[in-house]
């Protein structure tokens, strides 16, 4: 692998390898939105095998069946983002990451092969951390020569390469405990649930992770400026996760047509719930299955929190606007409104085409990058805060002013 | 002499027999107009499924029959029997199929304790996952052609559903009782209850996918009852 360069310590390779996860990562988020939107989780109903085989053997014929393209694509893709993640942290955080490497791959083999021990029935849980063990270990095993890259980076790989593992078995769980009763509902809704939103989180830490192997993140720490409109910033961020969970909870519970019609909601701007409304209104729907007044409320709250988040990043853009061109938080407000716009959109198309999985599997994927650029956003406010209350004379940027006017 | 006492025997059990059995036949209408079945689009965007096709599939949420006869109701004694009498599951084993990428029948009916076959009689793979809520659920893939795997359900439950992952347009229900008194109406609506009931009053629920459930009372005198239900379009 690459020695880390000596001017920044953190290789230009490395940050490019961080940018391929993070894509690869949001391909990742892409596929799983997908399998949810056409309800094809459970075309393969066991794991971590697929219909018995090994998850790289399948045939080519049962892959492209159906629902099983989804699924099982969604695995694969996952398994090989797994193993990036794994290369990525054994490159940032160097040599030094051969031994916890090798423990934590040690235990994790150790631990499935207890596992299959105590239960016949956890063996394919057995199997998976046999699986990720192996790699890991495997991992830990290829001679790397750099050095660790600096402590923030390096806790993030340490982060993602927990956390990619932990989504991993969620997501088996959402499989194989998918009739499992648990609180009113099944095991596959609560693990489906807390997948999707471990994913969206993975892929905010693994934006960041590149973020902060990039050549962009020392510089922005060597702006002082003022930082107008912070609290929007980072409000929107909140409203932007927040409208994601709520948008979670809708596809799990089918309520994402539980209202067929904007800007309206049966024509009112609050719809009734009593249950001759809720009679009325799954008498719309050309399927079985009724519309519960909590899907109603949820719709609701997910379009009112997209009003608030829309004018919460409407004025964090407009915020923006006081900075000069090419400064970080210039740049990143009109990503941010671009992509919220976009999002907006995508919410009111999904509704008109009656939820179109292709549509809204496009609102998930572009609510993730959101909240990617929000969480940079996020960052480049403090790393301005922080840089400007720092006492010690800054080194000046050539393409930007000492001190960066607030109009 | 053996032979006399046998026979008398045999025309004994025969009569009392006769006695028992029971019929409740009727009709369940739908009141109001039902939305117009749609074309099933993903079938035909399935290279696969849509093979197996040369017509439209349509959806068979309101099946409507002659006078306003409504198919797939699953009609059943709710309330009426005799107190605590327990059944014994029948022999015979109803065949929940899937074919054309469409479960068939789509609404079937069983005891608790009847062997069920669900088959896959299409030249691909189809998974079955039972979304049940009192029952234990269940997934399983059927990769062959003409696979056939038998479940047995071990407490009543009304509209059992049944899914294909692989084709998640698929569905098909299973209505679950813990007496062998229940029917599903036919094309036109009709609809025949049969077997050992004494003569009584009885509760009939009908109960459908989509319109729900109405319930009506019945009383059986020698051996006969009719009834007809009305479910309005929901």
């Amino acid at each position: 692998m690459e020695r880390s360069t000596p001017s920044s310590g953190i290789s230009p390779w490395l940050f490019r390898y961080s940018v391929l996860v993070a894509v690869a990562t949001l391909g990742l988020v892409c596929i799983g939105g997908l399998v949810t939107s056409k309800g094809v989780g459970m075309a393969v109903p066991d794991w971590p095998t697929s219909f018995g085989y090994s998850m790289f053997a399948l045939p080519i014929s049962m892959w492209m069946t159906g629902g099983v393209f989804h699924e099982h694509t969604h695995r694969v893709w996952a398994s090989g983002v797994g193993l990036l993640v794994v290369l990525l942290t054994r490159w940032t955080a160097g040599h030094a990451s051969r031994r916890p490497l090798a423990w934590i791959g040690l235990t994790e083999v150790l631990g499935g092969l207890a596992l299959m021990g105590v239960n016949p029935l956890w063996r394919g849980e057995a199997h998976f951390l046999l699986g990720i063990g192996g790699v890991v270990l495997a991992a830990a095993a290829i001679p790397v020569r750099n050095g660790p890259a600096p402590a923030l980076p390096v806790r993030l790989a340490w982060a993602a390469l927990v956390l990619v593992q932990v989504q991993g078995s969620l997501g088996g769980l959402r499989v194989v405990l998918d009739s499992w009763a648990i609180g009113g509902t099944t095991g596959g809704v609560v693990f489906g649930m807390i997948h999707g939103c471990l994913g969206q989180m993975f892929l905010a830490l693994v934006a960041c992770l590149a973020l902060s192997l990039s050549p962009w993140l020392s510089l922005w720490g060597r702006i002082r400026c003022e930082v107008p409109g912070a609290r929007w910033v980072f409000l929107g961020t909140a409203l932007v996760f927040g409208q994601l969970l709520v948008g979670l909870w809708m596809r799990h519970q089918h309520a994402g047509l539980a209202i067929p019609d904007l800007p309206l909601a049966y024509g009112q701007w609050w719809p009734r719930t009593d249950p001759e409304s809720l009679v009325r209104y799954s008498s719309r729907r050309e399927g079985v299955d009724v519309i519960t007044a909590l899907q109603v409320h949820m719709h609701m709250v997910h379009r009112l929190q997209a009003i608030l988040a829309f004018g919460t990043i409407v004025m964090a853009f407009r915020a923006s606007r006081h900075h000069p061109g090419g400064h970080p938080l210039r740049r990143l407000g009109s990503a941010w409104i671009i992509l919220v716009g976009a999002q907006f959109g995508l919410g009111i198309f999904t509704v008109l085409t009656d939820r179109a999985a292709d549509v809204a599997t496009a609102h998930v994927a572009v609510g993730s990058l959101t909240l990617v650029v929000g969480c940079w956003s996020c960052w480049a406010v403090l790393a301005h805060q922080i840089a400007s209350r720092r006492v010690e004379p800054f080194v000046p940027v050539p393409s930007l002013p000492q001190t960066l006017p607030v109009q | 002499m053996n032979h006399s006492l046998k026979f008398a025997a045999s025309v004994a059990a025969l009569a009392a027999s006769s006695a028992l059995a029971a019929e409740i036949s009727g009709k369940i209408q739908l009141n109001g107009e039902a939305p117009p079945a749609k074309e099933i689009t993903p079938i035909k965007g399935d290279k696969f499924c849509g093979a197996l096709h040369t017509k439209p599939v349509m959806t068979r949420t309101y099946v409507v029959g002659a006078d306003k006869g409504l198919a797939n109701v699953a009609v059943y004694i709710k309330a009426g029997l005799p107190a605590g009498k327990t059944y014994s599951a029948p022999a015979a084993k109803p065949l929940i199929d899937q074919v054309g990428c469409v479960y068939e029948p789509l609404v079937s009916v069983a005891m608790v304790g009847q062997t069920i076959d669900i088959k896959n009689s299409d030249p691909f793979m189809h998974n079955v996952n039972c979304q049940a809520k009192v029952n234990k659920g269940f997934n399983f893939a059927q990769t062959t052609q003409g696979q056939v795997n038998p479940r047995v359900f071990d407490k009543a439950e009304l509209a059992l559903k049944l899914i294909c992952n692989v084709h998640p347009w698929m569905a098909g229900y299973v209505h679950v009782f813990d007496h062998p008194f229940f029917a599903v109406s036919d094309k036109d609506g009709k609809f025949t209850i049969s077997g050992d009931l004494p003569d009584g009053k009885y509760t009939v629920e009908a109960n459908h996918i989509k319109a729900g459930a109405v319930t009506g009372e019945v009383e059986v005198k020698g051996g006969k009852a009719t009834l007809s239900l009305e479910l309005a379009v929901k």
